[in-house]
Parts: structure tokens; sequence; C-alpha cells
């Protein structure tokens, strides 16, 4: 019996507002890269949900397919990609990071 | 030596003919033995990118790289601007943050990879 990770994937993001596949924790991240899309995350202060792919190495290889992205950290907003560290970083820098998420939340406001 | 580092602009070089074009080895700031060519950051300046959003620009630079990601590259910090972009910002560049530890390619998890 394999997993379907695509499967796990898509209700993930769907069901989260935003979903983060890190690397650690958001309390205990254990790559900078993944600490610092955590960062802003906190920053801007809405609810978010995240992996740990360090503990599911399968889920790790399965999401970089799945958005078609080489790296960890990704963030997925109201189920679309949207990018990883740097363009999370730019996109807060450029005042563009927070306007999506609030977006996102106004447009279903009884999810998470 | 530098091989991937070598192979990584040479690649960039050919495929975006970028007017500005940095590839920064940032291995030793990680948990991986001396000399890897594991963690990359690049700079990018390229009137290629005009009119393409960053994500794009990004995906573009994953594509001229498949090879190295699928092996020996485990980071890679891009920063992709066109030379306007490169010009107004005063051609300023994000540092990387500090390792946290959890790169697991020298096999070990224990930490602090940056004095």
């Amino acid at each position: 019996m394999s997993r379907d990770l695509n499967s796990e994937i898509k209700t993930e993001i769907e069901q989260n507002k935003i979903m983060v596949y890190i690397k650690g924790t958001p309390e205990f991240p254990r790559c900078g890269f993944s600490n610092a899309m955590v960062q802003v995350l906190n920053k801007i202060g809405k609810p978010f949900s995240s992996v740990d792919v360090l503990a599911d190495p399968e889920k790790w290889q399965a999401v970089k397919a799945f958005s078609n992205w080489p790296t960890i950290p990704q963030i997925y907003v109201n189920g679309e990609f949207v990018g990883g560290c740097d363009i999370t970083l730019e996109m807060h820098q450029k005042g563009e990071l927070s306007p999506l998420i609030e977006k996102a939340f106004a447009a279903a406001p009884e999810t998470k | 030596m530098a091989k991937v580092q070598g192979r990584i602009e040479a690649k960039v070089q050919a495929e975006l003919t970028p007017i500005h074009l940095e590839v920064i080895n940032e291995s030793h700031m990680h948990n991986v033995p001396a000399g890897s060519e594991s963690h990359f950051r690049l700079v990018i300046v390229t009137d290629r990118f005009r009119g393409k959003a960053a994500l794009e620009r990004h995906r573009a630079v994953h594509r001229i790289l498949e090879q190295e990601l699928a092996g020996e590259i485990h980071a890679l910090a891009l920063t992709t601007m066109t030379p306007e972009e490169w010009t107004a910002g005063g051609g300023k560049v994000p540092s990387s943050p500090p390792c946290l530890g959890g790169d697991q390619t020298a096999g070990g998890d224990t930490g602090s990879g940056i004095s």
C-alpha cells in the first residue's frame, strides 16, 4: 500500500489558507531559509500550517514534483504555489505578500 | 577546482547572457565538508527577465540548472533582476540566512554551520 502523496499535498494546500513545507518546525526551523520564511509569516501574523520535510522524506520528494520547484521551503496561499524563500522575502519587502494573504483570508473567513 | 561553480557560471552565461552574474559558493556556511559545492547564491541581472514575474525568472534558472539541482546542488538562493531593477536597487544583494543545521548532506545534523 503506497501513499497517495499528491492527494495529501492537495488536501493540505486546499484546507489551509497558508501552507508551508519547511525543514524543521515553525518553533524550531532547521534551515536558515525555512526560518526566514517562518519569520516573515509570523510578522504578518496569520495562522499557517506546516509540514516538516525532514520528518517526511517521501513528501519532500513529492512536493518538489508537485510544484515543479526543486527546493525547500515552499509556500502555498489559497491552494496556489507562491514560491520559495527568496520570492517570499522579495514579495514581503515590496509589500505584496500581506495583501495576497489578506485576500486569501477574506475570501473564506470560515476556514483557517 | 570549483567544478560545479564553473559549470553554473557557464550555463547561466550562455542561456541568459547576463550583464552581471555572481555565483557565490555559500557551502562553507553549512554543515558540509570543506570544499563542498552544495549551497549557492546566484545574482543574475539580465534583460531576459524583463516582463517576467519572479516565479517565472526562478523557474527559468531552475530549468537551466536542472541537472545540477538533481545532483550536487542542495540549496540555491536566487536574486533575479532586470538591468533597470539592478540600477534602481543600487546593486544591493540580499545576504543568506545562517544555516540552522537541518541540512543532512554531510550525514550529520549537529547545528551551527556558521561561526
